[in-house]
């Protein structure tokens, strides 16, 4: 669809980024030093800590990413959610406490804290990069995706505008600026989606009229020469793709009216479980006139659409490959949030193991809520009349559209807030991984304080780069989607050897090399080699796929596992362990 | 914290609360997914009268979250609390 920007839009979004920035450049001068470009000196507040736990974890997945799987498949979009706020339970019982006491500035510094080992270092270093250029790149697609209907500029220039924003938060003051952003992003995401789901409960479910209630199939086509046509006539602002997304049926408690007036929230599930819906499926064909994508309305009952199957549709072709690729999906939203580098270092800004413990719990309501409330703007963008049906990363933002343009522009501008904590933050994971872990440690480069602060910079620049290349490259992907790729590889590659460090002291620095090696390289390799891969980024065919189900993490995590414990058990115990905390 | 040298290094008296908490998780989540799994007709339900299973079991598993957050909290801070001196 063509999007028209708009002056208060436009306004509202500069200001967001303008003071974010601002505030980057005011908190400069508290990192300085390498404690406080890390880790914020260790003196962030367990409360300002738990809500930046928020704005670090909550990414364009969480709010674009998901609320577009619900808009469009209905509960399956859900799951993620589900998964996602499971993981922080693993998080908080299982590591804040131990990481707090492990570590001080980097993941590696944890994992490598009894042994001095320049092997560990070296593997969670690469790992730690892996992971954080995977979950950039969904992050970037997101922030590309937000600049088309709010500046009315190409994707490319979102993602160069994000890319250049967060390299100058992270450059100025690294850690302390970054959790400020992440904390401010993390309230506005919280408090303004409550607004949202709360003008949607006021208005209720209404049946679709207007041009999104026109019930004919569209047809997009790019041309060879790039051309947009709109059933068969070229894209205009006056020929355009018509809004999808409507309720057709209230339930017979309604018989007569068109609109139930505000409902209580468990009333709206309730209601639209009853209802009629209609959804667009898409299918594209290429012949010699370009690239043909046909929407289709599906009318569905509000019943099928609240239950898992909408997404995932192995889950009722009753096949074996499908449900492992789904339980092998849960199985690394559970275990990958507390493998997730840019979350581990936030437990180094905190000043000991109770703040570490307290700031998660907040985290785990401010994140906790979030999710709940997903689930009606995901919802309430299905029935708003309103969708892109070529973007489903777009339906939050378009959902407040379909309220008013200030919304729309405040709640874009929060959206790409969102991008910019959660990217800081994969950043200074990714810098301090550089510049402490592979400069200093491994190649054994002396670097005075001021040193390590300039290289954590000079690799923050460059990852701003690889992630602006990657954002463009992987412009038409679901953010969600992506986002499980990069929870699987954490997943394999950091939890066994974080989990076996902590609660078994057979644990070898061999072991720990090997388990983080195996499970990063085999679940990269497992990726690469699956179906979703094969069918969306080579554009093969999903049946020449190599390995029998897309997600890794059902064999690639216990494998971590097995290969920790058979390198510990065959490499000698390290003798005089160095314990910290 | 009271650290037990034979299990680990992370193995201290609220690591030990923390992990029977996680264990009640794991069962609670492991049952949803085996749900979503082998009986999703039973999701379908309304054993509650309004939502179905599936957005109930869901929410719930939110908000279980959170309680037993709270419950390692409370637990924590009386584990943690220093003992009488010895005399």
């Amino acid at each position: 669809m063509l999007y028209e920007s708009s002056p208060v839009a436009i306004a509202i979004f500069a200001a967001f980024v303008l003071s974010v920035i601002g505030l980057s450049f005011y908190l400069g001068r508290k990192g300085q030093s390498a404690q406080g470009y890390y880790a914020a000196h260790g003196e962030i507040h367990w409360f300002v800590n738990g809500i930046a736990f928020a704005g670090d974890y909550l990414s364009a997945a969480s709010f674009l990413g998901i609320c577009g799987m619900i808009a469009f498949n209905g509960y399956d979009g859900f799951l993620y959610s589900i998964g996602f706020l499971a993981g922080w339970i693993v998080a908080l019982f299982v590591i804040a406490e131990p990481i707090k006491a492990l570590g001080k500035f980097t993941f590696a510094d944890a994992l490598d804290s009894r042994f001095n080992s320049r092997g560990i270092k070296l593997a969670v270093a690469i790992s730690t990069l892996v992971v954080s250029i995977f979950y950039l790149i969904p992050q970037m697609v997101g922030a590309g995706d937000l600049i088309v209907p709010l500046l009315g500029l190409p994707h490319t220039a979102g993602v160069i505008l994000v890319g250049v924003a967060v390299t100058m938060i992270v450059v100025t003051a690294g850690m302390v600026s970054t959790t400020w952003v992440q904390f401010i992003k993390g309230s506005l995401l919280v408090v303004f989606c409550g607004i949202l789901a709360a003008m949607i409960l006021n208005r209720g479910l209404v049946v679709g009229s207007g041009p999104a209630a026109n019930l004919t199939p569209q047809v997009r086509t790019v041309t060879r020469d790039g051309t947009v046509l709109i059933d068969g006539v070229r894209q205009s602002k006056d020929h355009d793709l018509r809004p999808v997304g409507t309720l057709k049926a209230l339930p017979e408690r309604y018989a007569g009216k068109n609109a139930t007036g505000p409902l209580r929230p468990l009333e709206y599930l309730s209601v639209l479980e009853d209802s009629t819906i209609v959804t667009w499926s898409s299918a594209k064909h290429t012949d010699d006139a370009g690239t043909h994508t046909t929407f289709t309305p599906v009318e569905r009952k509000g019943s099928d659409l609240l239950k898992p199957g909408g997404y995932f549709r192995g889950l009722t072709t009753g096949k074996l490959a499908d449900r492992l690729d789904f339980a092998s999906l849960m199985l690394a939203l559970f275990c990958g949030t507390a493998s997730l580098p840019h979350i581990l270092i936030r437990y180094y800004t905190v000043k000991d193991a109770a703040a570490a413990r307290k700031s998660t719990v907040v985290g785990i309501a401010a994140i906790g809520a979030f999710y709940v409330l997903t689930l009606y703007l995901g919802l309430g963008a299905m029935t708003s009349a309103a969708l892109d049906p070529t973007s489903t990363n777009m339906a939050a933002p378009l959902l407040a559209k379909s309220f008013s343009t200030t919304l729309f522009a405040i709640i874009s501008a929060i959206a790409f807030t969102t991008v910019l904590g959660t990217v800081s933050g994969l950043i200074m994971a990714g810098s301090g991984a550089v510049a402490h872990d592979l400069v200093e440690n491994v190649c054994g480069i002396p670097l005075t304080d001021h040193e390590k602060v300039r290289c954590g910079k000079i690799a923050a620049v460059g990852l701003g780069i690889i992630a602006m290349v990657l954002g463009v490259l992987f412009h038409s992907f679901n953010v969600s989607f992506l986002v499980g790729w990069a929870f699987n590889i954490a997943a394999s590659a950091n939890l066994p050897a974080l989990v076996m460090l902590l609660f078994w002291p057979r644990t070898t620095k061999q072991g720990i090399v090997a388990a983080v090696t195996v499970g990063m390289v085999s679940s990269l390799a497992w990726i690469l080699l699956s179906a979703d891969t094969f069918e969306k980024v080579y554009g093969w065919s999903r049946e020449t796929s190599i390995v029998p189900f897309s997600q890794p993490g059902l064999v690639t995590i216990p494998l971590g596992f097995l290969v920790l414990v058979v390198v510990s058990l065959l490499t000698p115990p390290t003798k005089a362990p160095r314990r910290h905390g | 914290m009271a650290r037990s040298e034979s299990q680990g290094p992370a193995v201290t008296a609220s690591s030990r609360i923390g992990l029977a908490l996680f264990w009640i998780y794991v069962l609670l989540y492991g049952g949803f997914i085996g749900l979503v799994l082998f009986r999703p007709d039973l999701l379908s339900r309304r054993p509650f009268g309004g939502v179905n299973l599936a957005i109930a079991y869901g929410m719930g598993l939110i908000a279980g979250a959170f309680v037993l957050a709270i419950i390692y909290m409370a637990a924590c801070r009386v584990v943690d609390r220093p003992g009488p001196p010895r005399t």
